[in-house]
């Protein structure tokens, strides 16, 4: 081929990997500057670090549910113990910081009680079903996986009946929040972390890798980023409370009357549900997440072209039940993964452990299922 | 059908949602907080999926 013809080529070619990769750059600069621009400048900063979990967790193929899958079907310890690393980095700065900056600052500390502990289980089951947690759910649907993307709506709709309910459930017996506070509190936590690392160890393959260096990159960057949103909001990394006010300001737009819930007609909730989405915090990281995963399916070559996969009908519609029970019981359980489990260990909540516990149990029983719902083929 | 059309509907979604938003409730920058809680002197007062309501 002539110098010329290549030019010629060249010159008409669409734009390629390089132009495309510029444009998802870019695109994530304009939009993070729009909303610190015409909302805020803490509002575009959030934004930014949920564009970073997103990017973390798929780029880097980390996340919640498949770690727990890995561990209790394959004993392979190493996404498991990634969690618990970079919660315990997290722990390390922020249960100091929510002793020295007590009010500027909140960790995500919530009750035990029957229905919380009810809630984690169901989570952990339904998490494992669909394969996507509260940030999974939105990793996945964002980089194009048809099963999140039906789940994610039903998600929302289910956190948002759960909220609604949430002090009658609470109301069925409760502790008063427990938390471990202080430079105690934090040892305590990192000792329990610890134990919780060398039991998962103790459980593994023989040969079985202990901890990846792609895995503990990735819990090291999301500890960064869990760090980032507490010091910039002033709580904890969270999802469901941000699902749940999209479908609540659906339900109001709709007509519908919040007033009839306590916990939707609290002043707090009504605030919220009458401000700009691009103001709540969750929502925000949310959103991030969602076009952060986007943009590394865009980004790698080939990984948007691949073939849906295909399922029997009994499959979508456990999807839509899961979904919604994810939702639902994330609320009842004061957290998912993220909320609960993450956000509740690192800043020193004991309902945080619990849930970890309960999901666990719950996730046994949620991989049994997964096959039986067509989710998977049978072995 | 593959996963960019999946992928799609997921951006869809997102500004669907936030079209939608940003007519009923426009944000107000005049009233945003500072960029950081931490050292800003002010209460945290976002919503929490940990939180009861206030």
């Amino acid at each position: 081929m002539s110098q010329a013809t290549l030019q010629g080529a060249a010159e008409t070619a669409p734009a390629g990997p390089f132009g495309k990769r510029a444009g998802l750059i870019l695109g994530a600069l304009v939009i993070v500057a729009l909303v610190a621009l015409f909302a805020g400048a803490r509002y575009g900063l959030l934004l930014a670090i949920g564009l970073g979990f997103g990017i973390a967790l798929e780029g880097m193929r980390f996340g919640f549910a498949g770690p727990w899958r890995a561990m209790i079907l394959r004993r392979e310890p190493s996404g498991v113990l990634a969690q618990l690393l970079a919660i315990a980095l997290v722990a390390v700065v922020a249960i100091p910081l929510l002793s020295s900056h007590a009010g500027e600052l909140v960790g995500a500390q919530a009750p035990i009680g029957f229905a919380m502990v009810g809630g984690a289980f169901v989570f952990g089951a339904c998490m494992q079903i669909v394969l996507g947690c509260g940030s999974g759910t939105l990793v996945n649907a964002g980089s194009g996986n048809p099963v999140s993307l039906l789940a994610l709506p039903f998600f929302a709709l289910g956190s948002f009946a759960g909220a609604w309910g949430l002090i009658w459930w609470t109301d069925l017996g409760a502790l008063p929040i427990l938390t471990l506070s202080g430079g105690a509190g934090l040892g305590v936590t990192l000792v329990l972390l610890a134990l919780a690392a060398a039991i998962f160890l103790w459980r593994a393959a023989p040969g079985a890798v202990k901890l990846s260096r792609r895995h503990a990159i990735a819990a090291v960057v999301l500890a960064l980023l869990a760090i980032g949103n507490l010091l910039v909001a002033g709580q904890p990394w969270g999802v469901v409370y941000g699902l749940g006010l999209w479908a609540a300001k659906g339900y109001s737009a709709l007509g519908g009357d919040l007033s009839a819930s306590a916990f939707w007609a609290a002043p707090g909730s009504m605030e919220r549900v009458q401000s700009s989405v691009l103001t709540d915090y969750t929502s925000l990281t949310d959103i991030g997440i969602i076009l952060g995963a986007f943009g590394v399916a865009a980004w790698r070559r080939g990984a948007l072209a691949a073939k849906l996969p295909t399922y029997p009908a009994r499959a979508w519609v456990a999807t839509i039940v899961a979904g919604f029970l994810l939702g639902y019981s994330s609320r009842l359980a004061f957290g998912c993964n993220v909320g609960a489990f993450f956000s509740g260990i690192s800043t020193g909540s004991l309902h945080g452990w619990v849930w970890f516990i309960a999901a666990f149990g719950g996730a046994f029983l949620g991989i049994r299922l997964r096959p039986m719902l067509g989710l998977e083929a049978r072995s | 059908m593959t996963r960019s059309f999946t992928a799609s509907l997921a951006l869809a979604f997102v500004a669907a949602l936030l079209v939608f938003d940003l007519t009923r409730t426009p944000p107000n920058p005049y009233q945003a907080p500072a960029i950081l809680a931490f050292g800003s002197g002010s209460a945290a007062s976002g919503g929490f999926c940990g939180a009861l309501p206030d």
